[in-house]
């Protein structure tokens, strides 16, 4: 470890900074405009560097790795195409604000916008996807833009910032200066929640008579959960969850009801349908959870509670914005709630009616292997208790509703840019952050080829993670809406004759393998898949190819909308 | 309505940049934008004239200062202000018309900033309206060019 006042080069003062933000891993890859750091990282041994085998690998590792432990991830990645292939990574952490810090290499300073040799305007490229980017044009100003780039990330409302380093910036020394405080004016989140604001807010709960906790990812960020449980148990109010908000309150209780929206629970939909008040908190009423707004939460008083106030009147016209960080929010909250309230009964008993007239299920009656049955027997294997991560598409929806989450930072999945291939970097870099708890992956046969290279990344590490290759045959979630929507048309969905055999894909690259093609089959391979930890582990799930997701509420529709069944039975199987 | 909002910026290179992508990401209307170093040599003042309705700019206002370049965001339309915009235009000149467009350049307290054989180069100051009414009332002796420079504003003194 250096200390500051000794003069160093752009490569030191980096991994100094690094060092000082308490940086434990950088998933990155090489090339020529980061030769100067990878002669510095040769001798680097208290930060780990992971070798990915492609840089969007890299960046959902770093946001697989941020979304379990809550720190952020750190990508590092050459100049050209190495920065261009962070772009959908980035993306995806901007969507789901993962906090995440990207350093990008860059053309020398003096070859800047002539079409040098990999060179790419990454700035300018990844401006609409990053909270904020830096490009440095002095040595002097690394050490000052890496604690910006990482306080930016982390505060607020977190979100991936990026940082272009030149060439000879990194080559060139000038004395080492790690600030210790920075202010930037222009950045100043509001943390805590306006009181009166606050006082009303508990004034409605308090006389609401169907009162519904609407719940986003933003709790989870906020390290809120606790708050939230109190709040729900002292008041008696049911709990609904967003895909990124599962897991903020425990799944097994009965006050939870699931998640809403799209796939959501009929209960929940009908309760956000009949509810008197709503109360936001850490979510954005993005277009999967409301449906048609005008429809959504009509009768409703809503409070919405974020840090981000551009995320509030953004989509829906709400009656009591509060802005301010959640766990300030629900905690005042507590504070100032009146000893009387409103007795909740009535309205969950109404609600428990809905959860029997349509409660989730799947067929167990013949011998075929569901998706719901695997993803539920590993819910039953681990107690609830694992790091869950899911690609995009079918399955993901199945594990929001089989997989019961009991705690905060259990879900890791891509939700506002629903990138494909986003699950198995994903869980390797969950699995770097998460020893003692086991991460276990639902992943698309579709979704798995779009980043299967980083398989090797988790056979060369020993990253033991469990793999549930749900294997449909299809790009099931499009060939769902190619059924109900578009005339049954299965226009290039069909993977069954071009999927290769996974079992032998994973152990060409030397991951242990499994196969299950029935129920009984797979409650072994899943036993079999918790029990190895010498490493990654797949089961090809051999599933049920024309399942379908319900209940569904076609995308503008409202909740009067929402289709319990297929539509057309002989469809089925 | 027509809003006319200032907003201190950090004067970097980007910052222009991240205020317009933001506008034609997010979809809103952009009638113009100027910028120019403020007293302050470290932060630029930007004006922007924006057209929406109420939960439209209450957004434009929000995303502005999400920007971590922006200091400080200001909606001038419901406050005292002034607003002005510069007019350069050349004229196609005869002698027909010569006297003519003498006289609208006094009624519009234009200036005479280049002249001639066959056209005249004008500059007018004012009001985007009056720019506006100004390009009108030349239009029919023939524009050869002309360029605005989009509206600056500020607060009026206490
Ligand atoms: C990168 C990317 N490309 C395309 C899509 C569109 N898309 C959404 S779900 C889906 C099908 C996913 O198929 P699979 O991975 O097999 O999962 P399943 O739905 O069958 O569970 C597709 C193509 C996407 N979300 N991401
Ligand atoms: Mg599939």
């Amino acid at each position: 470890m250096h200390s500051s006042g000794q003069t160093l080069n752009g490569s030191e003062i980096f991994f100094e900074c690094l060092r000082r933000e308490h940086v434990e891993y950088i998933f990155g890859y090489p090339g020529g405009s980061l030769l100067k750091v990878y002669e510095t990282l040769h001798d680097v041994k208290d930060i780990l560097h992971i070798l990915v085998r492609h840089e969007q690998g890299a960046t959902h590792m770093a946001e697989g790795y941020a979304r379990a432990t809550g720190k952020p991830g750190v990508v590092l990645v050459t100049s050209g195409p190495g920065a261009t292939n962070t772009v959908t990574g980035i993306a995806n952490a901007y969507m789901d604000s993962s906090p995440m810090v990207v350093f990008t290499g860059q053309v020398p300073s003096s070859l800047i916008g002539n079409d040098a040799f990999q060179e790419a305007d990454i700035v300018g490229i990844t401006r609409p996807i990053t909270k904020h980017n830096f490009l440095v044009k002095d040595v002097r100003e690394l050490a000052i833009t890496i604690r910006k780039a990482f306080f930016l990330a982390t505060t607020g409302r977190p979100g991936p910032v990026l940082v272009d380093m030149p060439k000879d910036i990194l080559n060139s020394s000038c004395v080492f200066d790690f600030p210790e405080t920075i202010d930037i004016r222009g950045f100043k989140p509001t943390f805590k929640c306006h009181i009166n604001q606050v006082e009303k807010a508990a004034q409605k709960i308090a006389k609401a008579k169907r009162p519904l906790l609407y719940i986003g990812g933003g709790v989870i960020s906020a390290e809120a959960s606790e708050e939230l449980r109190t709040l729900a148990i002292q008041q008696n109010i049911p709990v609904t969850m967003t895909l990124q908000g599962l897991g903020a309150f425990p799944g097994n209780h009965p006050l939870s009801m699931g998640m809403l929206g799209m796939h959501g629970t009929y209960w929940a939909n009908q309760a956000v349908n009949k509810c008197d008040l709503l109360i936001a908190v850490g979510a954005r009423f993005d277009d999967r959870v409301t449906g048609k707004v005008e429809t959504f939460a009509p009768q409703a008083y809503k409070i919405h509670n974020d840090i981000d106030p551009t995320n509030v009147d953004k989509n829906i016209k709400v009656d009591l914005p509060i802005v301010g960080d959640a766990k300030n929010f629900l905690a005042t909250l507590l504070e100032v709630m009146p000893e009387k309230r409103e007795n909740r009964e009535p309205w969950l008993a109404e609600i428990n009616a809905w959860r029997e007239q349509c409660p989730l299920t799947y067929s167990k009656e013949d011998d075929l292997l569901r998706t719901e049955f695997v993803i539920d027997e590993v819910s039953r294997q681990t107690s609830g208790n694992a790091v869950v991560v899911t690609d995009v598409g079918q399955h993901q929806m199945w594990t929001s509703q089989f997989y019961t989450f009991l705690n905060p930072r259990s879900i890791i999945t891509s939700g506002g840019l629903g990138t494909m291939g986003f699950g198995l970097p994903a869980a390797i870099g969950a699995a770097f952050g998460i020893k003692d708890r086991p991460v276990v992956l639902f992943c698309g046969d579709g979704g798995f080829m779009m980043n299967v290279q980083e398989l090797v990344t988790a056979v060369h590490n020993k990253v033991p993670v469990k793999i549930f290759l749900i294997n449909n045959s299809f790009l099931g979630m499009v060939r769902q809406w190619q059924e109900l929507f578009h005339q049954e048309k299965y226009s290039f969905t069909d993977l069954g004759d071009s999927n290769p055999d996974f079992v032998k894909v994973a152990e060409a690259f030397g991951c242990k393998a499994l196969k299950a093609e029935n129920p009984e089959s797979a409650r072994h391979a899943i036993t079999a898949a918790l029990a190895y930890n010498d490493g990654p582990i797949l089961v090809d799930c051999s599933v049920v190819k024309k399942d379908m997701v319900f209940p569904m509420v076609p995308a503008g529709g409202s909740i009067s909308d929402m289709l319990l069944a297929r539509l057309n039975p002989k469809t089925m199987v | 309505m027509k809003h006319v909002i200032s907003v201190l910026v950090e004067n970097k290179f980007g910052s222009l940049n991240r205020v317009a992508a933001m506008f034609s990401a997010r979809g809103f209307n952009l009638e113009s934008i100027s910028i120019g170093e403020t007293e302050d040599t470290e932060i630029s003042r930007m004006t922007i004239v924006t057209r929406g309705e109420d939960q439209i700019i209450s957004q434009v206002l929000k995303q502005l200062n999400r920007l971590v370049d922006t200091i400080k965001v200001i909606d001038l339309t419901r406050q005292p202000h002034v607003e002005r915009e510069l007019l350069l235009m050349t004229l196609k000149l005869s002698k027909a018309v010569q006297h003519e467009i003498f006289e609208l350049i006094t009624v519009f307290k234009g200036k005479v900033v280049d002249i001639k054989q066959k056209s005249i180069t004008i500059e007018v100051i004012g009001s985007p309206e009056k720019i506006n009414t100004t390009i009108d009332i030349f239009r029919p002796y023939g524009i050869k060019e002309l360029a605005r420079s989009g509206a600056v504003a500020i607060h009026r003194g206490e």
